[in-house]
């Protein structure tokens, strides 16, 4: 592109302190996007930055060894309009620039309501004590999977344990596909899903050789553009995964471009070295529910009737949608919501398609439970899950557990700039160029999630504590905890909550 | 903060309810005078095969409504007024009470579950009239006011039981109203409780799945229906149907060495995890043929057991034990989350199934 059309700048960027700064070069070195140049100054080398890509990623920043470097917004100044906001100029734009659909990462970030800044717990007073995690048990462990509806129907308890999962604690990582972010990473994730005894999800690239050893804490996926999927692989894991859709660009499929097929993804996806790796928008063998019931049993019977789960979108009808999958033989339904991450997808896909997650999980539940199926499946939800209070709110509005995708990056460095998909992610995760992705150290990251997964735990056992409820358990659909707050009735009506003061 | 009482004749020598009264006048402040109840069993042999239903209602209309529905619904072998003291309160509803047998067409196979929900029925439908009482050979006594005041209103002086429980109420999160009183009853079940329960929400959503509607506006009211589901509609037994209502904590499962029942275990709380009550609480149940108590795990409410060579005693508080009986051979505090179940069958000790 041409720097001197419109469209062309950015609207972050670096400003040093020059007195501070020694000239080491290390900022121009880290940037990935050529923000920052050095240039010849008087008798020293100063950062110079450029004004054209800045997406203030904070690599340069935070690796700065004087601290020299602040990130500063520098928005395209456009006359104040209520329609025409600066970012749809910019996006225009662009656009008339490049021709093409508009891509980016993360998850959507119009203004829309987030439910869960709406929603407050309640907490003990005088007549019911709250309990402190400090000195009672406060316990979070998750059975993930088919039970059954009463101790009667069941003939082997081993083997109706046999068939469930074990979590720790109710929080497992939203597939992120070797390729879509790099070995490196996937290995942090499971190493902390098997230190912890949590799950992580492989996402649609296969499971690479060198994770088999943390396979029994893994969802393996099964996908649209079936890579990775081989006898062999359905062997593997603690369960498997089949995507139909997700929050982030519900209705589309996925393209991993050729450049980024390497080595190991090749291997791993069981496709030709550079090829692109496309994954359809809908799986071609899935025309109908009949389909996927087919799948899902297949499935079974080629690894003894391990959990399947199946992946979808939170769309308009999705009580329906969730049922006829519980109905097909689903043992988990996972729910991504509007708000879900993604490496890539169309910014108008991402921004305008589904429904936010915290509706469609309260509909979810309710519906099962109105059909009396509630027992056959468990609910995992995704899609802007931000923190602890977030995790709770979820739980008590009828999750079994949610996944989390972002929290993730972000706890190894990302800061939201959205890029994933130019693969020149500064902080070496969402990209598999080899000497970016050797920025992360996998000891680091893998200490940096756990922390926050640990993190969060004490913070759920608090929330826990201050309502009085030792057991995860009497929490999960718990809905009377919960109280709206700037809802009106339908809202409060399809959460199934009261508002505050009621 | 609650007052609870019990005991239980260990051959069915029935006896009127003096001496809980006297346990549960000890305990007077442990209520506020908002709630106070009994439930006694064996006191009906006459129809001890009826249902004997207690209708409390606010008009002459509501009783009428409900009695117009129970004809459709069911034979009327005998139908009185609850004799009542109305010099000790005077502001109270009215009081009915039918032994009834259900009209079963061929598709209600179960006379127990048609019952359940007849009352339900009623509970949710006729405006101002509740069904406090439904067993069978046992009834409900309870409404606003003290110990005292409810045991002299309801006349329980002329009621002869093998078991009686009782009730003292310092309503705190829900309002203090005559069908809000405990105990809280649902065919044989009858439930008293001190405490809070903090899962309410999710046990609610559960047995609503189940066809059980929650109408008295106070959470004791989900122990009731979760004893009737888990015992009567899933055959558990007492002793696993407690281990549902407070089980142990996966710290404790995890010890266990015998890996079939500690499987058993894992399942029982896996399958039955929104059945499960938490925040703090001390239950008493009463059915046909026993009494059994449950504390939360962390026993944040009391309760106290005795025994003597006839009889088994509970209560809040010992004194109370031995306002019922002076020479008590036996007394224990159960430990938190430690059932005690006491049951008699017509040939002798042993636990139900």
């Amino acid at each position: 592109m041409k720097t001197s059309q419109p469209g062309s700048r950015s609207t972050y960027r670096p400003v040093f302190d020059l007195d501070l700064c020694d000239g080491c070069g290390q900022c121009a070195v880290e940037c990935t996007f050529n923000e920052i140049k050095m240039v010849p100054h008087g008798n020293k080398t100063i950062p110079v930055a450029n004004r054209l890509a800045c997406g203030a990623c904070h690599r340069c920043d935070i690796m700065c060894p004087r601290q020299a470097i602040r990130i500063v917004e520098d928005p395209l100044v456009t006359r104040p309009h209520g329609v025409w906001s600066s970012s749809h100029i910019q996006r225009a734009h662009l656009q008339a620039a490049s021709g093409s659909v508009a891509l980016t990462g993360f998850g959507a970030e119009t203004a829309l309501p987030i439910f869960w800044d709406k929603i407050l717990f309640n907490a003990c007073q005088v007549t019911n004590p709250s309990i402190d995690p400090q000195r009672e048990p406060m316990e979070t462990i998750t059975y993930l999977g088919r039970k059954a509806e009463r101790l009667g129907d069941v003939v082997e308890p081993q083997e109706m344990l046999r068939r469930l999962i074990p979590v720790n604690t109710p929080i497992v990582f939203a597939p992120m596909s070797y390729g879509s972010i790099n070995l490196n990473l996937q290995k942090a994730m499971a190493r902390v899903a098997k230190e912890l005894n949590l799950l992580w999800y492989t996402g649609e690239g296969g499971l690479h050789k060198d994770l088999y050893p943390y396979a029994d804490w893994a969802i393996l996926q099964v996908a649209s553009g079936r890579f990775g999927v081989s006898p062999e692989y359905l062997k593997l894991g603690r369960g498997y995964q089949i995507k139909i859709g997700q929050g982030a660009k519900p209705g589309i499929g996925g393209h991993l471009p050729g450049e980024k097929v390497l080595e190991g993804i090749s291997e791993t996806r069981m496709i030709p070295l550079h090829s692109d790796a496309i994954s359809p928008a809908p799986q071609h063998d899935i025309y109908s529910i009949e389909d996927l019931r087919l799948l899902i049993y297949a499935i079974k019977e080629a690894n003894n009737y391990k959990p399947v789960c199946v992946k979808i979108a939170a769309v308009h009808n999705i009580a329906a949608i969730a049922s006829g999958i519980v109905r097909a033989g689903a043992d988990m339904v996972y729910l991504d919501g509007y708000r879900g991450g993604t490496g890539a997808a169309p910014n108008i896909v991402r921004d305008n398609v589904g429904i936010p997650i915290e509706l469609a999980l309260a509909v979810v539940d309710q519906r099962l439970r109105e059909e009396k199926i509630r027992s056959q499946a468990s609910i995992i939800v995704a899609g802007g899950i931000r923190n602890s209070a977030d995790v709770m709110k979820a739980i008590a509005l009828g999750a079994d557990a949610v996944a989390i995708g972002t929290p993730v990056l972000i706890a190894c460095g990302c800061h939201g700039c959205q890029r994933c998909s130019s693969g020149k992610c500064p902080w070496g995760l969402t990209t598999n160029e080899p000497q970016l992705s050797g920025r992360l150290d996998v000891d680091w990251a893998a200490e940096r999630i756990s922390n926050l997964i640990k993190a969060w735990h004490h913070e759920m056992q608090e929330i826990m504590g201050l309502n009085g409820i030792y057991d995860l358990g009497s929490f999960r659909g718990n809905r009377l905890i919960l109280r709206g707050v700037d809802l009106d009735e339908k809202e409060l009506s399809i959460l199934g909550i009261k508002y505050a003061g009621e | 903060m609650c007052g609870i009482a019990g005991l239980i004749s260990h051959d069915y020598r029935k006896e009127n309810g003096a001496r809980l009264k006297q346990a549960m006048v000890l305990q007077n402040d442990r209520g506020n005078g908002l709630g106070a109840g009994y439930a006694a069993y064996g006191i009906f042999p006459v129809y001890k095969d009826h249902y004997a239903f207690h209708v409390m209602a606010d008009s002459t209309v509501a009783i009428e409504e409900v009695s117009h529905f129970l004809k459709e619904y069911f034979w009327i072998a005998h139908r009185e007024e609850i004799s009542i003291w109305d010099k000790v309160i005077t502001d109270h509803p009215l009081f009915q009470r039918f032994f009834l047998q259900p009209k079963l067409s061929a598709s209600d196979i179960d006379p127990d579950d048609f019952v359940t929900e007849k009352v339900i029925r009623i509970n949710t439908s006729i405006d101002g009239a509740f069904i406090c009482s439904s067993g069978k050979n046992m009834g409900v006594f309870k409404g606003v006011g003290t110990p005292k005041d409810i045991y002299e209103f309801f006349r329980l002086d002329e009621y002869q039981g093998y078991c009686w429980i009782g009730h003292n109420r310092f309503p705190t999160n829900t309002p203090g109203w005559w069908g809000g009183a405990h105990p809280f009853n649902l065919l044989g079940w009858s439930i008293v409780h001190n405490g809070e329960i903090s899962s309410y929400g999710i046990n609610r959503r559960y047995l609503e799945s189940y066809g059980y509607v929650c109408t008295l506006q106070t959470d004791t009211e989900v122990a009731a229906y979760l004893l009737d589901l888990l015992i009567r509609r899933h055959g558990l037994s007492i002793r696993d149907a407690v281990t549902v209502l407070a089980p142990p904590y996966w710290s404790s499962t995890n010890r266990m060495t015998d890996v079939t029942e500690r499987n058993r275990l894992v399942a029982l709380k896996i399958i039955y995890e929104s059945a499960m009550l938490n925040g703090p609480f001390a239950i008493l149940a009463g059915f046909d043929g026993g009494l059994f108590s449950i504390t939360d795990n962390t026993k944040l409410r009391p309760m106290v057991v005795g025994a003597s060579e006839n009889y088994t005693y509970f209560a809040s508080e010992v004194s109370a034990l031995y306002e019922m009986e002076e020479n008590m051979a036996e007394v224990s505090t159960p430990r938190a989350g430690q059932p005690v179940i006491v049951y008699y069958d017509a040939e002798g000790k042993g636990e139900p199934s």
